[in-house]
C-alpha cells in the first residue's frame, strides 16, 4: 500500500501522482519503471518513474487515462493508497558523454518518462535538444521542466496551436540538419516511435526507443511483453524497455498491443457506465 | 497415548498383528472420489474430493508396515511413511500428522501435487507382487486435511527470539519452508516476494482445481502466527540489493526465487497474438483472476486451443482452457505417452475431461490472420528414434509429414529457466551454465551468507524437493550463524 501525497492534472487526461515509495525512490535510475495495481481486483500496469524525491521518499508517475486501469489510478486522490507499487523495473538508460548533441523526443504522455533521461543527459554534460510533440497545445506537458534541462526546445503540434505545426519528425529533421546529433532518444505512442525510427535511420543517427508493450508481471516471468529486436525475441520488462530503434519490429509490436483491444474497450465501457 | 515412532513399540506391534499380511494384501486400493468429468471441466471445483475416514482406515490397513520400508527410500524427504500410516490405522490422525511434519512442512500441498507414482508409491512392496501401491499420497492428504479441519492444527513451537534477522527471497515452497524452520529456531524472518501475492507457483501456477488457494493460505497464516514477516512487491536485487539488506542488519539469506522464466521454441510466427507461455496464461487466470469479469485483467477465451508440451504445466493449461469454455483443446507433445513428464493422475484427469492428445507432433510454424492473431499451426509428425544415453527414445521428424490445425489460441509450455534477476544484480553469486545458482551440498552459494534452494538451484523440479531444500538450507544457515 503506497500513499498518494500529491496530484496534479497536466491536461484533461494526463495526471501526475506523487507516491510514497522510499525504497524505489532510492534505487531507481532514469529509464526504470514500476508496476502498479489499484484495488484487489485491479490489473498490473507498467508506468515509467518520471522522478523521485529522496528526502520525501516519493516517486512521481505521470499517467494518461486510456482504459480501465489507468482511469482507476488517475481517479485516486491525495490521501488514497495505491494497492501495489513494485519496482524499479527494467534496465536503466545508458547515459554517456556524447560528442554531439543528444536529441530527446517525446510524444504526448511520453514526455514524462523522457524527462529523467533529459535531466540525466544534461547532468552528464551533454548538449540536449528536446522535441515535444502533441496533437494540440493543451496536451504539451512538463514544458518548463524540460526547458530547465535542455539547451534547445522544439515544440510541435499537429494543429499548429502551439510551437510549429507538424508531426514530431519535422522537428527532429530540423535539429538533425542543423547540427551533429550523436544520439536520439524517442518515447511516445508506438506509431510515433516507428516513424521517428525511420527518420533517424535515414540520417544514420543511433536511436533509442522505450517500448510500452502489454505486461503482466514485469519481472520476466510471463513473456507477455515480448518483441522482436534484431530478429531475436526480447522481453521488454527485463531486457528493455529501451532498445535500438532501428532493430525493433514495430509492426509486430503494434499488432501485439492491439491483442486485447476488444476486451479492453468492453471493460472501459462498463467502468464508465458504473461511474 | 504412546507416541513412540518405533516399529517395535507395543501399540505398533498390536496393530500389525491385528490382521494378517495376506488379508491386508487382499484389500483393493482405494478409489479417490472425483467430481464427474463433465461437471468439473466447467468449474474450478477441486477434482479430487479426498478420502473419507472409513476409506482412509481401510487403505491404511493395506500397508504391511515393512521392516525395511522401501517407500521411504522413494520419498525425497524420507517421511516416516509406515509410522504415519499405522497411526491412521489406530485412529490417531493428529499423531499421524505430527509424524509427517517431522520431515515435511507442507503435507496438504504435497499430498495433492507430489508425483507419488514416481516416488514413494513406485517403491511400495505391493508393486513387487503386481498389486497397486498403498495410496500413500491420498493418505498424506487425508491426514493433513483432517488436521487442518480439526481446528487443532498445531502451530510449531517457536524458540525465544534471538534477535537475528534473516531474509528469505521468494515465497514458493522452498522459501516458505525455510522461513518456518528459521522462525522455529527463534530467528527474525522476513520473506521478500516480487509478486503481490505470497505462495510462488503454488498460487500463480498450480490451478485451484488441483490445489485450492485456501490450503496454501492456511500455511502462510501459520507462518505469520509464528512471527514470520512478509514483504510482497519487493524484488531483491531491484527494490533493494542484498548488500543494502545486509546494511539493514540481515545476517543471512536464503534465495528461493524459482525457475520462473518461460522458454519459447523460436519458430516462425511464435509472437502472433493469441500465443503465450503457460506462465502467462496461468498467471492471468490464477493470480490475476482474469476469467472473472469482476477483475480487470483480460484473458483469451480460445475455442480451439493448442497447448504445446507434456509436463504438469501443460496439463494445467489444457485443463484450464477447457474450463474456460474451449470446444477443442489439443495437447501437442513431441514424444509418446510413456515419456510424458506430467503426473499420471493429471494425464488421466485431462483425458477424462475431453482433452484431445496429439502425441508425436511438434509445432514448426504458426500462421496469423491479417490482424496478427494466430489462426493455424503447422505440426511436424514425429516418430521415436533410437534411445539416448539415458535410455529415453528421442523423437525424430518423419520427413515431409505435417498436419495443419486451425487454432485461435496457443499455450507454449516447453519448460522454464531460472530467473537471472538475482545473479545479475549480485555478480558474486556464481551460476552454472544452465543459469542455476551454484550451491554446495549444504546449499551454500559462492557467497558465505547466502544459501539457495528449490528451482533456482535445481532448474524446474518439484514442490517436495523445493520444500526439502528449504529445511536443509535452514539447518545449515543456523549452523553457519552459530559459528559466527
Ligand atoms: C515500460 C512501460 C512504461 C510505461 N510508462 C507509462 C507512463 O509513464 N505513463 C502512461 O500513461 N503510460 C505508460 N505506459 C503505458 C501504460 O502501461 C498503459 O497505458 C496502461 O497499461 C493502459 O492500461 P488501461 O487498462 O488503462 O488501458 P487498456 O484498457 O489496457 O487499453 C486502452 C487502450 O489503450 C491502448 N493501450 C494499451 N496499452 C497501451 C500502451 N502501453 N501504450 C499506448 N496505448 C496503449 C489499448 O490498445 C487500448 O486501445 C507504459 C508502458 C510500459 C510497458
Ligand atoms: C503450472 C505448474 C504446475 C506444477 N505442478 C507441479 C506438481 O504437480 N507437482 C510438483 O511437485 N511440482 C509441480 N510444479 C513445479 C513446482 O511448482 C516447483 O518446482 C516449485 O514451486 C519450486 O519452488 P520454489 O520455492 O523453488 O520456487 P517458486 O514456487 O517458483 O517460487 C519462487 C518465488 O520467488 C519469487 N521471486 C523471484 N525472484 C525474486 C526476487 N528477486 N525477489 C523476491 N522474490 C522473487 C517469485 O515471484 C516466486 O513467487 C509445477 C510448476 C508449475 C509452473
Ligand atoms: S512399502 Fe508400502 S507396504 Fe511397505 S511400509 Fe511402505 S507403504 Fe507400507
Ligand atoms: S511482463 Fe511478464 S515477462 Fe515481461
Amino acid at each position: 500500500m503506497n500513499l498518494i501525497v500529491a496530484k496534479e492534472h497536466f491536461s484533461e487526461n494526463v495526471v501526475m501522482l506523487e507516491i510514497e515509495a522510499p525504497r524505489i525512490a532510492k534505487s531507481r535510475r532514469a529509464g526504470h519503471f514500476v508496476i502498479v495495481r489499484v484495488g484487489e481486483k485491479g490489473e498490473r500496469i507498467p508506468l515509467t518513474i518520471a522522478g523521485s524525491n529522496l528526502e520525501k521518499g516519493t516517486i512521481t508517475l505521470v499517467a494518461q487515462r486510456v482504459g480501465v486501469s489507468s482511469s482507476k489510478l488517475t481517479d485516486l486522490n491525495v490521501g488514497d493508497y495505491v494497492t501495489d507499487v513494485v519496482g524499479p523495473l527494467g534496465q536503466a538508460t545508458k547515459i554517456e558523454k556524447q560528442e554531439g548533441a543528444v536529441l530527446c523526443c517525446g510524444g504526448g504522455v511520453g514526455v514524462a518518462p523522457l524527462l529523467p533521461i533529459i535531466q540525466a543527459h544534461k547532468a552528464a554534460g551533454n548538449r540536449v535538444i528536446s522535441v515535444l510533440a502533441a496533437r494540440t497545445k493543451d496536451l504539451i506537458i512538463l514544458e518548463d521542466e524540460v526547458r530547465k534541462s535542455s539547451d534547445e526546445v522544439i515544440i510541435m503540434t499537429d494543429d499548429g496551436s502551439y510551437g510549429e505545426k507538424g508531426v514530431v519528425t519535422v522537428g527532429m529533421e530540423k535539429a538533425i540538419e542543423s547540427e551533429k546529433i550523436s544520439e536520439a532518444v524517442v518515447i511516445g505512442p508506438p506509431i510515433m516511435m516507428k516513424f521517428a525510427a525511420l527518420c533517424t535511420k535515414k540520417y544514420n543517427v543511433p536511436t533509442v526507443v522505450s517500448l510500452n508493450t502489454v505486461m503482466v508481471d514485469g519481472t520476466g516471468m510471463c513473456g507477455a511483453c515480448r518483441v522482436t529486436v534484431g530478429g531475436k525475441t526480447k522481453f521488454v520488462c527485463v531486457d528493455g524497455p529501451e532498445f535500438d530503434a532501428h532493430q525493433v519490429d514495430f509492426d509486430e509490436m503494434l499488432k501485439r498491443m492491439g491483442g486485447y483491444k476488444a476486451q479492453e474497450a468492453e471493460a472501459f465501457e462498463r467502468y464508465k457506465a458504473c461511474k | 497415548m504412546d507416541n513412540s515412532i518405533s516399529r517395535d513399540a507395543a501399540w505398533r506391534e498390536e496393530i500389525r498383528k491385528s490382521m494378517s499380511p495376506k488379508d491386508r494384501m487382499a484389500i483393493e486400493r482405494v478409489k479417490m472420489t472425483e467430481v464427474e468429468p463433465n461437471i468439473r471441466n466447467k468449474s474450478y471445483i477441486e477434482v479430487n474430493q479426498g478420502l473419507t475416514a472409513e476409506q482412509a482406515l481401510l487403505e491404511a490397513k493395506r500397508c504391511l508396515d515393512c521392516p525395511n520400508p522401501a517407500c521411504m527410500t522413494g520419498c525425497p524427504v524420507e517421511i516416516n511413511i509406515p509410522t504415519f500410516i499405522k497411526n491412521i490405522e489406530r485412529g490417531e490422525i493428529l499423531e499421524a500428522a505430527r509424524v509427517i511434519k517431522n520431515t515435511s512442512t507442507l503435507p496438504a500441498v504435497c499430498g495433492r501435487v507430489c508425483p507419488q507414482e514416481k516416488q514413494c508409491e513406485s517403491k511400495c512392496i505391493h508393486t513387487k507382487t503386481g498389486k497397486p501401491a498403498v495410496a500413500i499420497g491420498y493418505l498424506e492428504r487425508f491426514t493433513a486435511d483432517y488436521e487442518r479441519n480439526s481446528g487443532k492444527m498445531a502451530i510449531p513451537e517457536v524458540a525465544p527470539a534471538n534477535g537475528k534477522k534473516v531474509a528469505v527471497v521468494g515465497s514458493g515452497p522452498a522459501g516458505l519452508t525455510c522461513a518456518g524452520e528459521m522462525a522455529k529456531l527463534g530467528y527474525d524472518v522476513t520473506v521478500f516476494e516480487a509478486l503481490h501475492e505470497i505462495g510462488g507457483v503454488l498460487k500463480y501456477g498450480i490451478p485451484e482445481f488441483r490445489l485450492p488457494n485456501s490450503i496454501v493460505e492456511v500455511e502462510i497464516d501459520n507462518l505469520r502466527k509464528m512471527g514470520v514477516k512478509f514483504e510482497p512487491d519487493f524484488i531483491v536485487g531491484k527494490t533493494a540489493t542484498m548488500n543494502e539488506l545486509r546494511e539493514e542488519g540481515f545476517k543471512a539469506f536464503f534465495v528461493a526465487s524459482g525457475a520462473g522464466l518461460p522458454r519459447f521454441m523460436g519458430i516462425p510466427g511464435e509472437n502472433a497474438i493469441g500465443i503465450m507461455s503457460s506462465n502467462e496464461y496461468l498467471t492471468r487466470v490464477n493470480l490475476m483472476h482474469a476469467a472473472d469479469q469482476e477483475f480487470d485483467t483480460p484473458v483469451f477465451f480460445g475455442k480451439n486451443v493448442v497447448v504445446v508440451g507434456g509436463g504438469n504445466t501443460a496439463m494445467d493449461s489444457v485443463r484450464t482452457a477447457k474450463r474456460l469454455g474451449a470446444d477443442h483443446v489439443y495437447l501437442v507433445y513431441r514424444r509418446s505417452m510413456d515419456e510424458m513428464p506430467a503426473r499420471k493422475e493429471e494425464i488421466k484427469h485431462a483425458q477424462e475431461e475431453g482433452i484431445e492428445f496429439m502425441l508425436l507432433h511438434n509445432p514448426i510454424e504458426y500462421i496469423a490472420d491479417e490482424k496478427g492473431h494466430v489462426k493455424q499451426v503447422i505440426l511436424q509428425v514425429m516418430e521415436l528414434g533410437e534411445p539416448d544415453e539415458r535410455g529415453r527414445r528421442s523423437p525424430v521428424a518423419v520427413e515431409g509429414k505435417t498436419v495443419t490445425l486451425d487454432t485461435d489460441m496457443v499455450v507454449v509450455s516447453v519448460g522454464v529457466s531460472p530467473n537471472p534477476l538475482i545473479p545479475n544484480a549480485h555478480p558474486d553469486l556464481k551460476t552454472t551454465q544452465k543459469g542455476t545458482l551454484e550451491a554446495t551440498d549444504e546449499l551454500q552459494t559462492t557467497v558465505e551468507d547466502v544459501f539457495a534452494g528449490g528451482d533456482i538451484v535445481r532448474g524446474g523440479a518439484t514442490v517436495i524437493l523445493a520444500m526439502g531444500d528449504g529445511r536443509k538450507a535452514a539447518a545449515n544457515m543456523h549452523k553457519y550463524l552459530q559459528s559466527k
